[in-house]
């Protein structure tokens, strides 16, 4: 009796501990800020009608830990600035934006779980995407059970439209052809200037996979001949061995289909350390993360990086600007420092404000309608407009660089803001 | 040289479960607590990373008693090490919820001027971050076995090792071993969190990758054994790289786990474990 009376004693006080490090844990993800509170309303119907004075509840899974947290953190700032400047503006049709943001640890199993507590639990008005290629399809198949719009900023992989949900909507770049204009600046160079050999790594993401393979007809077509061509599981963490030997085949150029700072950060250390620097050096994410890329390999190593994307800082559209200014009055840095993220996910929120105010509501059968409408909107990243599978089909697709601290657009070429490549990239 | 680093880790590990039947779980989010140690004494204190050892080192020392005098302690009885495991999830849990409200979630890694350049022997370059962190590994281990088998500390631990009730019976304070036990296998994590973050970007939830690695690391090497667990530390890198070299990285991880797999059929005790008899 007294062993199972002191085992009881150790599971309650075990159990206790356990509970109170999941609510710690929780309470470290989720911080009220002025501009979205995280209350939720336990009479909220989710429904097309609000009461007069009601605030409009917009649910969102963001990755705040976990493998993309650096992007689920960024992506934080832009869908809270949204929010911010919308409420300071009497709101969406006169209701504050509360958002209503859960963390999904970067699993697609929880983002599934988040939405559908969102919904159902939460009674959210509308849904914002997570970020993610990997996350934005499950999400929308969840919102889709309950005919909620998912308007997202970070998905737009081919697989995402592929599944044929008309209530997915990616605001950005469809990533397919994201490196194009690289591919275009490359094989127009001279022959005697042009890299010879090219090294292909990229991981096996939905984001970064279809890039690499959609230019390598392209390169192998103007004579630069594969040194090495392979793919890694998303899962790894050790790049070095994958880095060396990428370097142990010199080649010119090396086009890395990474996501995430880390990525990019390992290789480009490895090929330091193995003394090696390639002619040509692109990635597909990481180098467009602003602050967050320098403080992780140093100015200097960062000079001569690309990076495509359909955005970057120190953009002309006047949006834009009035953005990056108001994230740098909050967040402080510079323009160079935003990250790409953080417009992707401040243009879901204005999308979704003027199908709103087009439609009068927050009905997401009209929202739905509406965006499938033909209509040119208008975002932080230029006009968008929807095809029938969600694809915003305005965008065009650019490669940036840093060159000394600034990040400059450099392709396509013909295009009047791109300044001349830094070619080749400095040594490390 | 990379394995030696795992190597360290993990020999915390078991020696954690070998004296104290205590499978930490936290051990990877101390790895990482280590490494943002070193980051804080960089960027604050711009003390140098193998400098700030002399600090992080005793400093894990005594979060690890910390750690033991509260939570682990407290387990008794036979479902010990089964608690053990929802007990360490859970302080893992609180490590890393601080860990994010302190530094966010934002990835960092420790910088030096040695930590991206290397030198080069004929056509093989050797980054300098890695042929010190294998020399510290060397070191740290080397300490670790002349305290286990030149002290009578030491021989007090193994005692504890081999049976802690007959331990106890000759007099050794069991209780003590234990928790300076503890305190070791932590204070170890600090040397591979600073190696661990000199060479990886890193953020609080890095601790997964870690801990399941070094979980790993420690059941294909023998629960419990210290030169199981340094052997299959190196080995475990090894694997990985040359199938991903030679190869394709594809097979890097599974490549590693097929071993484990096969050695575990033949040995399920794991390389140097001790065999256990089921009573029926």
């Amino acid at each position: 009796m007294n062993t199972k009376r002191k085992l009881f004693k150790t599971l309650s006080a075990t159990s206790v501990a356990a509970v109170l490090a999941l609510v710690l844990s929780a309470c470290g993800t989720a911080k009220p800020n002025a501009a979205s509170t995280t209350t939720t309303s336990k009479s909220g119907s989710g429904g097309s009608s609000l009461a007069a004075g009601a605030p409009v509840k917009i649910g969102i899974s963001l990755s705040l830990s976990g493998d993309f947290s650096a992007d689920g953190q960024a992506f934080k700032q832009g869908y809270e600035l949204w929010a911010a400047d919308v409420n300071k503006t009497g709101g969406l049709l006169g209701h504050q934006v509360v958002l209503k943001i859960v963390s999904d640890a970067s699993d697609p199993t929880q983002v599934v779980t988040n939405y559908q507590q969102l919904i159902s639990s939460d009674h959210v008005n509308l849904t914002f995407g997570p970020f993610s290629s990997l996350l934005s399809l499950p999400s929308a198949k969840a919102v889709s059970r309950y005919g909620y719009a998912l308007v997202e900023g970070a998905g737009g992989a081919p697989s995402v439209f592929q599944a044929g949900l008309n209530n997915l909507f990616d605001v950005s770049l469809p990533v397919a052809n994201d490196l194009v204009p690289f591919a275009n600046w490359v094989t127009s160079l001279p022959a005697a200037s042009r890299p010879q050999t090219v090294a292909y790594v990229t991981s096996n993401d939905p984001f970064t996979q279809p890039q690499v393979t959609t230019i390598i007809p392209t390169l192998t077509k103007a004579g630069i001949k594969s040194v090495y061509n392979h793919v890694f599981p998303a899962e790894v963490t050790d790049f070095t061995p994958i880095a060396d030997a990428v370097a142990a085949a010199k080649p010119q150029a090396v086009v890395l289909g990474s996501v995430d700072v880390p990525t990019v950060s390992a290789f480009m250390q490895a090929f330091e350390q193995s003394g090696y620097t390639p002619k040509v050096f692109v990635a597909t994410g990481g180098p467009d993360q602003g602050s967050t890329f320098i403080k992780a390999v140093g100015l200097k190593n960062a000079n001569g990086m690309m990076v495509p994307n359909a955005w970057y800082g120190g953009s002309a559209n006047p949006l834009s600007k009035a953005m990056v200014a108001k994230y740098i009055a909050k967040y402080g840095g510079t323009a160079a420092g935003v990250s790409s993220d953080v417009a992707e996910a401040y243009s879901v929120g204005e999308v979704v404000a003027q199908a709103v105010k087009a439609t009068g509501g927050f009905d997401n059968a009209k929202i739905i309608a509406y965006l499938h409408g033909n209509h040119t909107m208008s975002s932080v990243q230029g006009p968008v407009k929807f095809n029938k599978l969600g694809m915003n089909i305005t965008p065009t697709a650019f490669t940036f660089q840093w060159q000394g601290s600034k990040f400059v657009q450099v392709n396509p070429v013909s295009d009047p803001n791109s300044v001349k490549v830094l070619y080749p990239k400095p040594a490390w | 040289m990379t394995g030696s680093v795992y190597a360290l880790m993990a020999t915390g590990l078991t020696l954690i479960f070998g004296v104290m039947d205590i499978i930490n779980l936290a051990q990877g989010i101390l790895v990482i607590l280590g490494a943002y140690l070193s980051y804080a004494l960089q960027v604050h204190l711009h003390i140098d990373l193998f400098v700030g050892l002399l600090i992080t080192i005793p400093t894990m020392f005594f979060v690890g008693i910390v750690i033991e005098r509260a939570f682990i302690g407290r387990l008794k009885g036979p479902e010990k090490t089964a608690m053990s495991i929802l007990v360490t999830y859970a302080v893992s849990l609180l490590i890393e919820g601080t860990l994010n409200m302190v530094f966010s979630t934002n990835d960092v890694q420790l910088h030096a001027w040695y930590v991206d350049k290397s030198f080069a022997l004929g056509n093989v370059h050797f980054a300098y971050i890695y042929v010190a962190g294998f020399f510290l590994a060397a070191i740290l281990l080397s300490a670790l076995y002349v305290m286990l088998y030149r002290t009578r500390f030491g021989a007090s631990i193994r005692a504890s090792l081999a049976d802690q009730t007959a331990a106890a019976l000759v007099g050794i304070d069991v209780k003590r071993v234990s928790t300076i036990c503890f305190g070791i296998g932590v204070a170890v994590t600090a040397a591979g969190g600073m190696i661990y973050g000199a060479t990886n970007s890193f953020n609080a939830s890095t601790s997964y990758d870690l801990i399941s690695r070094l979980l790993t690391i420690i059941v294909l090497g023998g629960m419990g054994s210290l030169g199981g667990a340094m052997l299959a530390g190196v080995g475990m890198v090894f694997i990985g790289d040359m199938v991903g070299v030679i190869w394709s990285p594809i097979w890097s991880s599974m490549s590693y786990f097929i071993v484990l797999t096969l050695v575990l059929l033949v040995r399920p005790q794991g390389l140097f474990g001790k065999p256990l008899v089921r009573v029926a």
